[in-house]
């Protein structure tokens, strides 16, 4: 069985890695140097090739050049489980938890050996001795999907250590946590590097991340080696100029400031049922006036989405009032178009397009009825066209043409289409979840930088986001949602982030 | 008088439950074992019917009805399989293959079956329990129990058993509930959910082999009206749990024995609307099952029916 002794963290090397999906060449000569016992910072923009090397180191995909030593032996890998007999484990994005699994059947069947009938006793009696020993501790007997996501990370990455897997690589590991929660679990990892027990391998493209918990870093830019060094040698500036390379990152938007004390938004005892699994919310009351946006923090899970699916009409309207302008807004096609309002709910793919329709219908869905792409009910292809180039170009929706179906693109470039579509209109009231998730930090730079010329505009935005920076950026009034309720409200002038972070852990 | 006629529908249902639910139990539980790996196999009708023919037609040949109860398992494995070939193919949708599957299943068995539906094959013999009980009458006749019945009592607990308790049950339901878990542990997906159709049509074979060598006992081409396709609807009733689905199972049969239970006491008006009480049974169940969260939740996450 594997148990944690000391002292026999790894050292991984990696020499010439290239891979090549199609026309794109995805890694281009890529090499990494990690020394037992450290913790690696891997940065880069999307697409940069993070994802694709880890995978490639795990046997996930098949490299066509290149070679990955331990210890200094060269080591092949052919798929996960060859991975995982190296002693290479990896915590993946998107969880790779069965939902209805409990955390011990989990822990159980991920162990290698497994007999065909499991003794839960014995496997019970070895776990629960293991866990003895990790200094963190997660729910056993509850299914994986009740857990919350700082728990889920926890359990990814006993699992790794129960394995007995020595280096261990994190893909965006801190995206769903909380400030606190990184912390904890990124000092965690630290800690055990520290002492000799692993070697950490951390994707990410917060810089937090990286100056707060990484010895050195590795940087890719669009599939290529970009920079290097230890964390106490390069400056933040450094890393975001290796990363996005000479481009420019837009300034901040000024934040201008005017009086605000018309509301334009209002709800009045709004809730959601939070039945049957469902995420739901209490009675909530809040204003949005005009020419401010108001911020929403929160982990997942505690309302939010409830409250964005309520206000862009995905779910029914169970109590409570939306009003704007001081009129019923019903949420309909009609309703949108009557008050201007535009918005951008959790999950662009699933909830904003038609997954099969091409980027050009994607980004005339608010506009296919309405001159010039339809006159006197004929749609105009050529006119949809035209337009969905000029907003691709705008808002840098990498596509190969207006034809592609919006499935193909990648996951961020899905949620520079939708923020084209709904953010290049003259909105007046404005609701958006999360509108950076995924984009890489030249681009959200770029998305902020909308948001608050809406605002400056005169727009109302409600801006529901997990990530706490960008809240406190935007904001002009914070609000932290918690269990269902909005537990902490304030001006941005009069809180901090301790104090927003310490709410949204609901203490 | 009244008390003595009610008895007599309820000892009456009671043994049609347990004969008429047997097909239900075994599909149900071949369904169970598919969806849990994440696949659906809405062909199984087309299987029980196959098996149904295969039994018989092996029965009459060979004198053995065991025998023939196995043939039709072996020939439920090959449609199981097949099913599950067609569905590892990029871009399929497993249950437009279903539909395909459960067309073929009838076609072959009509085809074959035309000349064994007048000569008369040997029957699964049953066991007396109700004589070794010492019960007389209605009682011993409603506990003449098919051999088949208990073996799928059998295979309920041992597959409740084995879905907890088991390394195989655990990766049918990491299958089922998420294939990119699934794959992130080196498990092969389509392979288990290959294992797990075949397994799915082996047990709708043999429920077949029930129809037609114990109850009613005789191959026709009526002879399933579509049991198979209601044996899926009660998985979803039983909620994927294969101790639910003997419940579930029962339910059925009991709702089928309904109509001629009412006939032996003399009621015979509306007896084509009794005799359709299992189909406005699925209805209904469909209906008020289909809504709740907690059907949602417990269904396995990867079934295309519910993404």
């Amino acid at each position: 069985m594997a148990t944690l002794a000391p002292g026999k963290a790894p050292s991984l090397e990696v020499v010439g890695m290239t891979k090549r999906f199609g026309s794109l060449l995805a890694l281009d000569d890529v090499g990494l140097h990690v020394p037992a016992g450290s913790v690696h910072a891997l940065i880069g923009e999307n697409g940069a090739g993070k994802s694709t090397l880890a995978r490639c180191i795990m046997g996930l995909i098949r490299p066509d050049a290149g070679t990955v030593s331990l210890n200094g032996r060269e080591v092949a890998v052919a798929n996960p489980r060859e991975a995982h007999a190296h002693g290479i484990g990896m915590v993946h994005q998107h969880f790779t938890l069965a939902p209805s699994l409990t955390a011990v059947e989990s822990l159980v069947i991920a162990r290698a050996g497994v007999p065909a009938v499991i003794d839960w006793a014995g496997e019970r009696r070895r776990l629960e001795a293991f866990l003895a020993a990790m200094p963190v501790g997660v729910p056993l007997d509850r299914p994986v999907a009740t857990l919350a996501a700082g728990e889920k990370q926890k359990l990814e990455i006993l699992k790794l250590m129960y394995l007995g897997q020595r280096l261990v690589i994190l893909d965006e590991p801190t995206s769903v946590l909380t400030p606190a929660e990184a912390d904890e679990i990124l000092g965690l990892l630290a800690g055990m590097a520290r002492r000799g027990d692993i070697t950490v391998v951390i994707i990410t493209h917060k810089l937090r991340d990286v100056l707060g918990h990484a010895d050195a870093v590795t940087v890719l830019r669009r599939g290529r080696n970009a920079g290097s060094g230890k964390v106490g040698a390069l400056s933040a500036e450094d890393m975001v100029r290796s990363m996005i390379g000479d481009a420019p990152v837009r300034k901040p938007c000024e934040r201008r400031q005017h009086a605000r004390d018309k509301v334009v938004l209002k709800l009045v005892d709004l809730s959601a049922d939070g039945q049957e699994g469902l995420d739901g919310f209490d009675p909530l009351n809040l204003d949005v006036r005009a020419g401010e946006i108001v911020g929403i923090a929160g982990v997942s899970g505690n309302g939010q989405a409830a409250l964005v699916e309520v206000l862009l009409g995905q779910r029914p309207l169970e109590g409570g009032a939306i009003l704007i302008h001081g009129e019923p807004f019903s949420r309909t096609r009609r309703s949108f178009e009557r008050f201007n309002v535009f918005g951008l709910p959790e999950e662009p793919l699933r909830n904003a397009v038609v997954p099969r329709m091409t980027v050009g219908e994607t980004l005339a869905l608010r506009a296919y009825d309405k001159a010039p792409l339809s006159r006197g009910g004929w749609l105009f292809p050529q006119a949809m066209r035209e337009r969905a180039r000029a907003l691709m170009e705008a808002y840098r929706v990498e596509a190969p043409s207006p034809d592609t179906p919006i499935e193909d693109l990648s996951g961020g470039n899905v949620q520079r289409a939708v923020l084209a579509r709904e953010l290049s209109g003259d909105a007046d009231v404005l609701i958006l979840a999360n509108p950076c998730a995924g984009l890489d930090f030249a681009a959200a730079a770029e998305i902020r930088a909308t948001i608050m010329e809406h605002r400056n505009r005169g727009a109302a935005v409600l801006l529901v986001s997990e990530d706490l920076d960008e809240v406190l950026e935007l904001a002009d009034r914070v609000g932290v949602m918690s269990a269902g309720r909005i537990s902490y409200f304030a001006p941005i002038t009069a809180t901090d982030r301790s104090t927003v972070g310490r709410h949204m852990l609901g203490i | 008088m009244m008390d003595g006629a009610l008895a007599t529908v309820l000892i009456a249902m009671l043994g049609g439950a347990i004969r008429v639910s047997t097909p239900f139990l075994l599909v149900a539980l071949g369904e169970t074992i598919t969806e849990k790996s994440g696949r659906i196999n809405l062909g199984l009708e087309g299987t029980l019917v196959l098996g149904a023919m295969v039994a018989y037609m092996t029965s009459y040949k060979t004198g053995s009805p065991w025998i023939g109860a196995l043939a039709a398992g072996v020939v439920g494995t090959l449609l199981g399989a097949l099913h599950a070939t067609a569905c590892s193919l990029p871009r399929v949708n497993d249950v437009a293959i279903g539909i395909a599957m459960m067309a073929l299943g009838l076609g072959l068995a009509f085809f074959f079956g035309k000349p064994y539906i007048q000569p008369s094959a040997p029957n699964l013999p049953s066991v007396p329990i109700g004589t070794w009980l010492g019960f007389t009458g209605q009682l011993e006749a409603a506990l003449d129990i098919n051999p088949l019945f208990v073996a799928g009592l059998a295979t309920a607990v041992a597959l409740w058993w084995a879905l907890r308790n088991t390394r195989w049950g655990l990766i049918l339901r990491i299958t089922g509930d998420s294939a990119p878990a699934a794959r992130a542990m080196g498990i092969s997906v389509d392979l288990v959910r290959f294992l797990a159709t075949a397994a799915g049509g082996f047990l709708a074979g043999v429920a077949g082999a029930f129809l037609s060598l114990s109850y009613p006992g005789s191959w026709s081409e009526g002879l399933s009206s579509g049991q198979g396709l209601m044996a899926v609807a009660l998985v979803i009733f039983a909620r994927w749990h294969p101790l639910r689905c003997v419940l579930a199972a029962l339910l059925f049969g009991a709702a089928g024995a309904l109509g001629p239970a009412l006939q032996t006491i003399g009621v015979t008006q509306g007896y084509y609307l009794f005799n359709a009480a299992p189909y406005i049974l699925t209805l209904l169940i469909m209906i008020a099952s289909a809504g709740t969260g907690r059907a949602m939740r417990d269904a396995p996450g990867e079934l295309a029916t519910m993404r």
